[in-house]
């Protein structure tokens, strides 16, 4: 044992720690997933899953964990300003790993529960306790099981049968503090019967100091239920993020998910999503847009295990500088999942000798009568276009930025939310205009 | 002089296309230049707009008395040179107004003048379409994408009417048009046409010449000019093939 040991060593000395603060069901679920976690170890080098990402540095920091819970000093809305306003007034912080409890009026639906898991783990804990853990406890991810290990708070939502929320949800995760850290978010979000919602998450940091974010969300979608379901990274380089997301869909339920690396430092988004019930659709979608030494890996299995559902995935990235991207993308289709539609598209621009992408598109169908279709394709920026537009007057730099633009703009036009798709378009273009890479913290001051 | 060409050599990779190339341009004029295929027409229109496939080994090229061939694709295309491509490049993603209105906007930058606002530039555009009679519904799509031939070069007209260049390339812009389309293509080349500015058209065949009556006829032949004439020249041409033009070199 290398690294884990400190981890585990903690997870004794502190056990107690653990217990007191937080909720009995979070509790209950420690000890075994510690087992895991022990057993597996962090990812080895020869370990397939994480071949491609940068995983010895991360550990080689030694970050410190809010066990004992303490709250953030400010307000975060006070000191923090984000890139996404005017979506909504349905705003949540989430600081380090702790939910910040604001007292204005959120007016959301009678019967809906959000706000700190932790808080609603403890108050509501026979709803509670068919969902929490119960699609984490299945994978073997050691992140994964660290964060169920770990974790003592995060974000919920959960929406009672038959009730849509409109008005869409914005959680906002912060960084913040004067030390190395390490948050264990746990998110879920439980959409019964009917009900429909739209959530954002944004990831910022306000401090300079290295941070790792190792989040696991628990995504519960009912029968003919709808959820949008949007995550924007705009950290900085010194920030690591590695993000676990389950998801279980019922019969006739739609999904949309869609996740966006506009700058950051170290990323691993893992996401599983499981079509459990027929006529189930779901599309997940997103880009990394990566320079410097910037690293964004997106892992994505989708599984139809019944059939007569139909799911979309659609990457891209576009890397400068020394930047690495990986996708590995996966359809499963189960025996019994006949009539599947299932289609995965991978495109990635690399516009330097020493950026680098590595792509793994993976179908694997053990039904006989579906349709299902994949391609990835890498490439450079189209140099007969590029001429042609300076022809017309454009410079090389506005030329450049237009086409990386309309490279990803397929994903952007896609963005269900009109507001958010019209900023994540500004923020786009602010990003390829290098001005927000150049210092992070004048993105937020 | 608008246009000064004096021993233009020019390679692409090892091999070298044009041969020590002489030509010049006047405010005003129109010039054909015409050539059997492999002669370096193309290549010629492609040095001039600074197509970095092309390395320019020996020779000059004034435009407006300045180095032309010292400057970036964007500058000569700001100071007013315009090619109208042969084959025009499919740009997915980018729609023609948000290109054009960049284009534009690049160009007054660089006079130092403000940015077009969103009306005048509508206007402008609603102008200059009609002009070449380009439909509506193009402008909004993607730069060339899925246009059919003559949309194409329909396109490459419009935007030279909208750039209002000073001296027009236009290489082998009636390739693919069928008479309707030639027509309206040279109908719009026309109408942009003052006598302060100037056209080097680029073909095979003299019907284009019908539409757009040239001052002056050159030969391109193996990289060099070999012949220069008037329109007199062309139909001479379009009569008895180039054959008798490498005859005459031969000889």
């Amino acid at each position: 044992m290398g690294k884990e040991t400190n981890y585990i060593n903690l997870f004794r000395n502190y056990r107690e720690v653990l217990r007191q603060y937080s909720s009995p069901l979070m509790d209950a679920k420690r000890d075994a997933a510690m087992g895991i976690f022990e057993k597996r170890g962090f990812p080895k080098p020869g370990d397939e899953a994480y071949r491609q990402f940068p995983l010895d540095n991360l550990l080689e920091i030694d970050y410190g964990m809010n066990l004992y819970r303490m709250s953030t000093p400010a307000h975060p809305a006070k000191v923090f300003r984000c890139e996404v306003p005017s979506l909504s007034t349905q705003l949540f912080f989430v600081v380090n790993d702790v939910y910040y409890p604001d007292n204005k009026p959120h007016h959301l639906p009678e019967g809906v529960l959000y706000g700190s898991i932790d808080k609603i783990l403890r108050d509501y804990p026979e709803l509670m306790a068919p969902y929490y853990g119960r699609l984490s406890e299945q994978s073997d991810d050691a992140f994964a099981a660290l964060n169920t290990a770990m974790s003592q708070d995060g974000f919920l939502l959960y929406v009672p049968a038959g009730v849509e929320i409109e008005q869409p949800l914005q959680l906002i995760q912060l960084f913040h503090g004067e030390i190395d850290q390490m948050a264990n978010r746990r998110n879920m979000v439980i959409l019964e019967e009917g009900a429909a919602a739209k959530l954002m998450i944004c990831d910022h940091s306000m401090t300079q100091n290295s941070c790792l974010s190792n989040q696991l969300t628990e995504i519960f979608v009912g029968e003919k239920a709808r959820l949008e379901y949007y995550e924007l990274e705009m950290t900085h380089s010194q920030n690591a993020r590695i993000c676990n997301t389950f998801i279980d869909q019922q019969a006739s339920s739609t999904v949309f998910v869609n996740g966006i690396t506009l700058n950051n430092g170290v990323t691993r988004n893992n996401l599983t999503l499981r079509m459990l019930g027929e006529k189930a659709e779901s599309k997940s979608s997103g880009f990394s847009l990566l320079d410097q030494k910037q690293v964004s890996d997106y892992h994505i299995a989708v599984e139809h295990l019944v059939s007569e559902c139909n799911s979309q995935q659609l990457y891209k990235y576009i890397l400068d500088d020394e930047s690495r991207g990986v996708f590995a993308g996966k359809v499963l289709v189960h025996p019994d999942a006949q009539k599947t539609n299932a289609y995965q598209s991978n495109a990635n621009l690399c516009n330097s000798d020493k950026a680098r992408m590595n792509a793994q598109p993976q179908l694997e169908i053990y039904a006989d009568d579906v349709k299902c279709s994949h391609g990835s394709a890498t490439g450079q920026i189209d140099e007969n276009a590029l001429f042609y537009m300076r022809s017309r007057g454009l410079s090389e730099q506005e030329a450049r930025m237009m086409l990386k633009f309309a490279f990803v703009a397929d994903v952007i036009e896609g963005i269900q939310l009109i507001p958010l798709k019209n900023r994540i378009h500004n923020l786009v273009g602010k990003r390829f205009r290098k001005q927000m890479s150049a210092c992070a913290g004048c993105d937020i001051c | 002089m608008l246009l000064e060409i004096k021993n233009l050599h020019a390679s692409i990779g090892e091999k070298e296309i044009l041969k020590g190339l002489n030509l010049s341009v006047k405010e005003g004029e129109i010039h054909a230049i015409m050539g059997p295929n492999g002669s370096g027409k193309s290549t010629l229109s492609a040095v001039l707009s600074g197509n970095p496939a092309f390395t320019v080994t020996k020779g000059s090229v004034r435009f407006k008395g300045m180095d032309l061939l010292g400057m970036a694709p964007e500058d000569r295309s700001r100071e007013g040179l315009f090619l109208s491509f042969q084959y025009p490049v499919e740009i997915p993603g980018v729609s023609m107004v948000n290109f054009m209105r960049t284009a534009i906007n690049e160009h007054r930058k660089y006079r130092k003048q403000e940015a077009m606002n969103a009306s005048e530039f509508l206007k402008l555009m609603r102008e200059k379409k009609a002009l070449v009679e380009l439909d509506n519904t193009l402008a909004s799509r993607s730069v060339n994408e899925g246009f059919s031939g003559g949309e194409k070069k329909r396109n490459e007209i419009f935007q030279m009417a909208m750039l209002d260049p000073l001296l027009s390339i236009l290489d082998e812009t009636d390739s693919g048009l069928d008479i309707d389309a030639l027509r309206v293509v040279a109908e719009g080349v026309n109408k942009i046409q003052t006598p302060q500015k100037s056209c080097i058209v680029i073909t095979h065949y003299q019907r284009l010449l019908d539409y757009i009556v040239p001052d002056k006829v050159h030969v391109l032949f193996d990289g060099r000019i070999v012949k220069n004439g008037d329109f007199q020249l062309a139909k001479e041409l379009e009569k008895h093939g180039y054959d008798w033009v490498k005859q005459e070199l031969s000889d």
